[in-house]
């Protein structure tokens, strides 16, 4: 479970995150979504210690972040920011590698490689391996860095919109797979999402974040609700019965 | 390069296809072994590298490229070592000199040594490919410690200083300064590569107009006294720091190279490290305090080289062909020795310009750094 206790973060007098206070269950997959500047990718980089915070206390696995050695919680919690650009030219292969980086130290074993070779099967990266990072489209790009964070091995995932710049058929094929990553590999897999449908299809829990607070946090089923969205997103929202479970219609 | 691969089962599965049937059951248990590869019913197939290079290929590659280097390297030594030397070949008098002019390629040798690891390590604890420490001003830092120890301490100051007490003095003051200064930079939230290039520039010309502010200031004996120390060569490098010059570099070096490893991840950038569990902002400083003392003791010997480093490391990265630094830096120590030892070389026996061969490498060095900016279109 991640556990974030109040939680503040203060960019200047006017603008601040939280203080949230919030538990994300155990397995599954969590969506956080709601409006632009909400503050849902800096609670995402807070839990995932690539951001301080001001006040308040974040724990992960009853580890917290805070105080426990980074190293020891790279082997229970990664997380991945929207953009990435390396000086270094990698291929998929060598980029995924590093994901073993908190149990090899750069030395890898047979069992690295292995987990290297799993998690780039997984995301269907398998042709692609010895490509080097520039020479793939975006879409491919962003699997093989969601395979590096999976070849880490860690229980938490967090991905900060791991759907920016995919197109349809990429988007479907990226949440698919993080579903089926949380159900057969029993990960806990944490997303900033824009798109609640997205969010409503593939996610089992869905936080909604608005003007750096939480405002909802529940199933699937309780946030689909057109009174709630509507609050949420400050637009209208109605809520339908599509032909694969509820969908949000805004327009 | 599908080429290398021995696919067994060619297209069992497509990109984006069906996953259907190609399922995969992945256990992360923690008892995992290789053996468990077989039964996951992976098309068995060899795969591509993980470790340094994308293939074979690319580490033949590699090996002649470092095989070639040392050719050139021992080619170049013995060319300046041997020819034109007037005594003939195995007598007393061609050792003797064979042995003066060895001095002249330690100091070659150790510049090359200092720049190559210097610029590579900067360059990836600043995840960037243009500016280098001395573009950062490191080498204006230099001289304004020089300069300001002839004005504040005098003539006689200076000379109660001299020798390698000096050195190691100027060395220490070089590394708490710059590791002050740019670690500062770098880390705080002004470490985007337009301001800190700015900001590199501003200091160096910053630093120099303080420097010839305090020189005008100076008796034209304490300037004498200074210019003497400005002035710095390959044949005129101060063969007694050589003891201690070549004893800190290697430390320095070794140390940058057990660290390799680090560097590798470091060069993915903060986010990514810390993903890791990479303390980025301790290796950051760790590696500057590295890459300040190398610095100061190329500086100390053989006087501001501007582009030389940005040179070597630009070459290293385009030859040796991965991110590994465990390749990376025996390739560009390679290269600064070739470089310098060729330019000697090609100055002294081919154009018989003994005088100029730093102007040159300057040159040669701004150009590449001048076209590499102009093909990247961007920092």
């Amino acid at each position: 479970m991640i556990s974030i206790d109040a939680v503040r973060k203060q960019y200047s007098e006017t603008v601040e995150i939280g203080p949230v206070t919030l538990d994300i269950p155990s397995g599954g997959v969590t969506a956080l979504v709601g409006p632009n500047g909400a503050g849902k990718s800096t609670l995402l980089t807070m839990v995932g210690r690539l951001l301080g915070i001001d006040e308040g206390a974040i724990e992960v696995a009853g580890y917290d972040i805070a105080s426990t050695a980074s190293k020891d919680l790279a082997k229970i919690l990664s997380v991945l920011r929207q953009e990435n650009h390396f000086i270094t030219r990698l291929t998929v292969r060598q980029l995924v590698g590093f994901g073993r980086f908190p149990y090899s130290k750069g030395r890898l074993t047979p069992l690295d490689e292995q987990k290297i070779s799993e998690a780039i099967d997984f995301l269907h990266l398998d042709e692609l391996e010895s490509r080097y990072l520039d020479e793939l489209s975006g879409g491919q790009r962003q699997r093989a860095y969601v395979a590096m964070v999976l070849a880490q091995d860690t229980e938490y995932v967090l991905l900060d919109e791991p759907l920016n710049n995919l197109d349809m058929r990429h988007s479907v094929q990226m949440m698919g797979r993080l579903r089926d990553a949380a159900r057969e590999l029993g990960r806990t897999i944490v997303v900033v999402l824009h798109d609640i449908n997205f969010a409503a299809h593939y996610a089992d829990h869905i936080v909604a974040m608005k003007n750096g607070g939480v405002v909802e946090a529940g199933p699937v089923a309780e946030i689909m609700d057109g009174a709630v969205l509507s609050r949420v997103f400050d637009t209208p929202v109605q809520v339908i019965e599509g032909p694969t479970g509820p969908l949000a219609v805004y327009f | 390069m599908d080429d290398l691969r021995t696919r067994t089962a060619p297209g069992s599965r497509r990109l984006g296809g069906p996953t259907g049937d190609d399922h995969l059951d992945i256990s992360t248990a923690p008892t995992d072994t290789a053996e468990d590869i077989a039964p996951l019913g992976v098309p068995h197939r060899s795969r591509s590298g993980s470790g340094a290079f994308r293939d074979r290929a690319a580490q033949v590659r590699y090996w002649i490229v470092l095989g070639a280097l040392l050719v050139l390297a021992a080619g170049f030594a013995l060319g300046l070592l041997a020819i034109d030397n007037p005594m003939p070949v195995g007598s007393r008098g061609f050792w003797l000199i064979a042995e003066m002019r060895a001095t002249s390629l330690v100091v070659m040798g150790v510049a090359a040594f200092c720049q190559a690891v210097a610029t590579i390590a900067f360059q990836t604890v600043t995840s960037n490919r243009i500016i280098t420490p001395s573009i950062m001003g490191f080498e204006s830092l230099y001289t304004v410690i020089q300069t300001g120890a002839v004005y504040f301490l005098g003539v006689a100051g200076v000379v109660a200083l001299q020798g390698t007490g000096q050195f190691l003095l100027q060395v220490a003051l070089m590394v708490a300064l710059s590791v002050a200064l740019y670690g500062w930079l770098l880390r705080g939230k002004y470490a985007n590569l337009q301001v800190m290039l700015l900001i590199g520039i501003i200091l160096g010309g910053g630093l120099g107009s303080v420097s010839s502010f305090m020189q005008r200031l100076l008796t034209p004996s304490e300037f004498d006294v200074l210019t003497a120390r400005l002035f710095g060569s390959v044949t005129n490098a101060s063969v007694e720091y050589l003891p201690y010059a070549i004893p800190l570099c290697l430390v320095a070096g070794v140390l940058v190279w057990l660290n390799a490893r680090t560097l590798n991840v470091i060069s993915l950038g903060r986010d990514v490290c810390l993903n890791v569990g990479v303390d980025h902002g301790r290796q950051t400083i760790y590696t500057l305090v590295l890459v300040s003392v190398l610095m100061a003791v190329s500086t100390a010997l053989i006087g501001p080289m501007t582009f030389f480093g940005f040179l070597v490391a630009t070459l290293t990265y385009q030859l040796a062909g991965t991110h590994d630094h465990r390749r990376l830096l025996p390739v560009g120590v390679l290269i600064g020795f070739v470089v310098l030892a060729g330019a000697y070389f090609v100055m002294n026996h081919v154009f018989y310009a003994q005088g100029v061969v730093s102007i040159i490498i300057e040159l040669v060095g701004g150009t590449v750094f001048l076209v590499v900016i102009m093909r990247k279109g961007r920092l």
